[in-house]
């Protein structure tokens, strides 16, 4: 839709000619990874403000970041179809919760902040680990339980951490996240280094007590925290009209600003988060509700389809995706070609692929570990085994 | 790590079946209060469905009781609440938001009005942002209005316990921390039987209780189940088994671990007495006393990490009761002292095999 209002509207037509022009004549076709000049885009739909003004609809990208954004999404995407195959072939046991449909929301939020700015969010956090620079070798690793995951096979697919890129992880316990996201910020504010924190949270989450605590903590310390409400719509098999009474949840902090965001347009929520750090370090706290969807269901013990039509699903796989968004946008300002693209996704599969394959090589961490890292030092725990006479350790 | 999962799996199928006959026949005597009826063949149900059961009946007898909590109304995550909305309609079965805290502290509120609530707190590791509500609300409710009013009609389930494959989120035991709390009662019951008496007189009892389901034996653990409408008595432990050379005590899933370990000690000669406590808080200490003063030893065993277990106060109780005639320290056979541990689950649990050397090391004192 923005695409054909982009190409159509006189306006914006004004806007392209000069790249259009300049691409027309193929001796000239600039190379598509390293091009900086600026490309205007129309989001999709405006953003909704509450108690704020909206930022623009036009959002300043470039054909290496677009480009980019096709990568790594198509990157996520493939991931998390992977460990869909792995957990089934049980590979991947516990828990597994999948992003796929929601990488706009990991994608543009990284395009508008630093590895200095802190993200803290729920189980649902491979992509926003991938977004963040971790590799796709600590991911499979991780999901399988083995020593060279991101958290050394300790935590799983709920716990992925990563220290040097700000990413705070990883939380199983529903909600208790957001008040974390707000301590976090509280140390931002204080070391006075123009860094803000991003709390996720999910639609399911909104709902909890916790976020209202940290809210009114955060408004009343005028603390830059961005609260981000993934909104996908189901918390697990409960669709939000079901669960809360005002579905608007960027509206749910009352005299916290707010701002509803397409969140399967990653200009968008590129924009969006711009808008909110800024905003985040001038006045204090913001809620973005990123309004996205995910394909698979709550976990993988979860079909997706009992609380849902499949029509609804494939619906917005056909109208919304997000990587079709950038495909098409990619191909209509004529960034790359079909085949490019269709290139790039067949690399980020082998990728994958390879990924896992040395995944699989690593170990599964030495039984001794499950004693380490409970404490710092000095506990001094017996444990023994079944034959009390040996294997007597004195925990570290 | 999958073979010995599957193999405990395989293990409490094993043990389920037959060993329970004899204590549920015991249960179903007494149930049926030891009259001559005839025994009629009594249909054979999981956990989730006894407790289903128990949930229908609790409903069908007092029509001011509710059942609420995340996703209860379309059967629930572990099918325990299956049929209960259509049978007596959304307005007494419903879907709460997920919010633990705001759960408890409705259904201290709708008890105190009288009604019979029970709330489902969907794995009792989420149970802690209730917590506050449940110790400092529910527990004193009564003490601290003078018997003015009181919020017995709170009943809080949630499933508890290893599963397999749960790691630090699905798998916690926390019955612990509640039985610290006087004014509150804790049980865990560990099998279909006895899960729907003693549901029913958790529900029915004058005082806000925590019932913690093992999630492992819900589809595992099938045994026959009377029909009709009876309770279990709360605050008496159970012997399901009679020995003479050491008394274990265990609760919930744990059982059936213990038990195997009983069966494997009695081929090396060593004959165990094997108590269910059934409820934890407040605990039968005389039971309990009374078989420690036949065999002179004592054997605890919890999925919970051993430091400040609830085999801590067992075991502190007894010592005090039963110091001249123990003839051995007591043995504490429990989760070690880390967060429950994903990949490391099979070290982690209290195992047969460590149970079995802890009975040896303890009559061989």
């Amino acid at each position: 839709m923005a695409l054909s209002r982009a190409a159509s509207s006189p306006s914006r037509a004004a806007l392209l000619k000069p790249l259009a022009a300049a691409i027309s004549s193929s001796l000239f076709r600039r190379p598509i990874s390293t091009d900086t000049t600026p490309i205007t885009v129309e989001t999709s739909v405006p953003f909704t403000a509450h108690r704020c003004e909206a930022p623009s609809r036009t959002v300043e990208t470039t054909a290496e970041e677009l480009v980019g954004f096709f990568r790594t999404m198509a990157l996520m995407r493939r991931a998390e179809i992977a460990a869909d195959s792995l957990y089934k072939a049980k590979l991947i046991r516990g828990f597994c919760h999948l992003y796929d449909g929601q990488e706009a929301v990991a994608i543009g939020m990284e395009a508008a902040i630093t590895k200095k700015d802190c993200i803290i969010t729920a189980y649902r956090d491979h992509c926003i680990y991938l977004g963040r620079g971790g590799t796709l070798l600590e991911v499979f690793a991780e999901l399988m339980g083995r020593q060279a995951g991101c958290s050394k096979g300790k935590g799983g697919s709920m716990h992925f951490y990563k220290k040097d890129a700000g990413f705070y992880g990883g939380h199983g316990i529903v909600g208790a996240q957001i008040p974390l996201g707000i301590g976090l910020a509280f140390a931002q504010k204080y070391k006075k280094d123009e860094s803000v924190s991003f709390a996720l949270y999910g639609d399911g989450a909104a709902n909890q007590g916790q976020l209202f605590e940290a809210l009114n903590m955060a408004a009343l310390w005028d603390l830059p925290a961005i609260l981000v409400c993934e909104n996908n719509h189901y918390g697990m098999g409960t669709a939000e009209w079901r669960a809360a009474k005002s579905p608007a949840y960027y509206k749910r902090g009352d005299y916290v600003p707010g701002l509803k965001v397409d969140g399967m347009d990653a200009l968008a929520v590129k924009q969006a988060c711009k808008f909110a750090k800024e905003h985040a370090l001038k006045n204090g706290p913001i809620i973005l509700e990123m309004d996205t969807y995910r394909y698979h269901g709550h976990s993988m013990s979860d079909p997706g389809s009992t609380y849902r039509t499949r029509d609804e699903i494939s619906g917005v796989r056909q109208e919304r995706d997000p990587i079709e968004r950038i495909r098409k946008l990619v191909l209509s300002l004529d960034l790359a070609t079909e085949k490019e693209l269709k290139d790039i996704e067949k690399e980020v599969r082998k990728e994958v692929d390879d990924a896992i394959a040395q995944a699989k090589e690593s170990p599964m961490p030495d039984p001794s570990e499950l004693f380490t890292n409970v404490y710092v030092k000095g506990y001094g725990v017996e444990s023994f085994g079944a034959d009390r006479k040996e294997v007597r350790a004195v925990l570290p | 790590m999958a073979t010995s999962a599957a193999q405990r799996f395989g293990r409490r199928l094993a043990s389920s079946v037959p060993r329970r006959r004899f204590s549920s026949s015991a249960a179903a005597a007494a149930a049926t209060g030891g009259s001559a009826v005839q025994r009629t063949q009594n249909p054979s149900l999981n956990l989730c469905s006894a407790i289903n059961q128990a949930l229908h009946i609790a409903l069908d007898t007092d029509p001011r009781s509710y059942v609420f909590g995340e996703d209860v109304s379309f059967g629930g995550v572990f099918r325990c609440t299956v049929g209960l909305a259509d049978r007596f309609g959304k307005g007494r079965v419903f879907n709460t938001p997920l919010c633990e805290q705001g759960i408890v502290g409705f259904g201290i509120g709708l008890a105190a009005m009288g009604n019979r609530a029970v709330a489902e707190i969907q794995f009792a590791d989420y149970i802690f942002p209730a917590f506050d509500q449940i110790v400092n609300e529910a527990a004193k409710f009564r003490y601290r209005s003078g018997n003015q009013f009181n919020c017995g009609g709170l009943t809080i389930r949630a499933p508890y316990g290893a599963v397999g494959h749960g790691g630090h989120y699905h798998s916690q035991s926390p019955e612990a921390f509640f039985c610290h709390v006087p004014g509150i009662k804790v049980v865990i019951p560990r099998s279909p039987s006895q899960a729907k008496g003693l549901l029913l007189s958790c529900i029915r009892d004058p005082n806000p209780i925590v019932f913690f389901e093992p999630k492992w034996l819900y589809r595992l653990a099938v045994e026959e189940v009377p029909e009709h409408d009876y309770t279990l008595p709360l605050s008496e432990a159970e012997v399901i088994r009679e020995g003479t050379d050491i008394t274990l005590v265990g609760w919930g899933a744990q059982l059936s671990v213990m038990e195997e370990a009983c069966l494997d000690a009695e081929n090396d000669g060593i004959s165990c007495e094997l108590i269910d406590l059934k409820t934890l808080l407040p605990w039968d200490k005389e039971t309990v006393e009374a078989s420690v003063r036949k065999t002179g030893r004592l054997l605890i065993s919890h999925e919970a990490p051993v430091t400040g277990g609830f085999g801590a106060e067992i075991s502190a109780s007894i010592v005090e009761r039963c110091f001249l005639r123990l003839q051995a320290p007591v043995a504490r056979i429990c989760g070690l002292d880390t967060p429950f541990p994903l990949v490391f689950e099979p070290f982690y649990l209290p195992t047969k095999n460590k149970i079995l050397d802890a009975i040896k090391s303890t009559v061989n004192y």
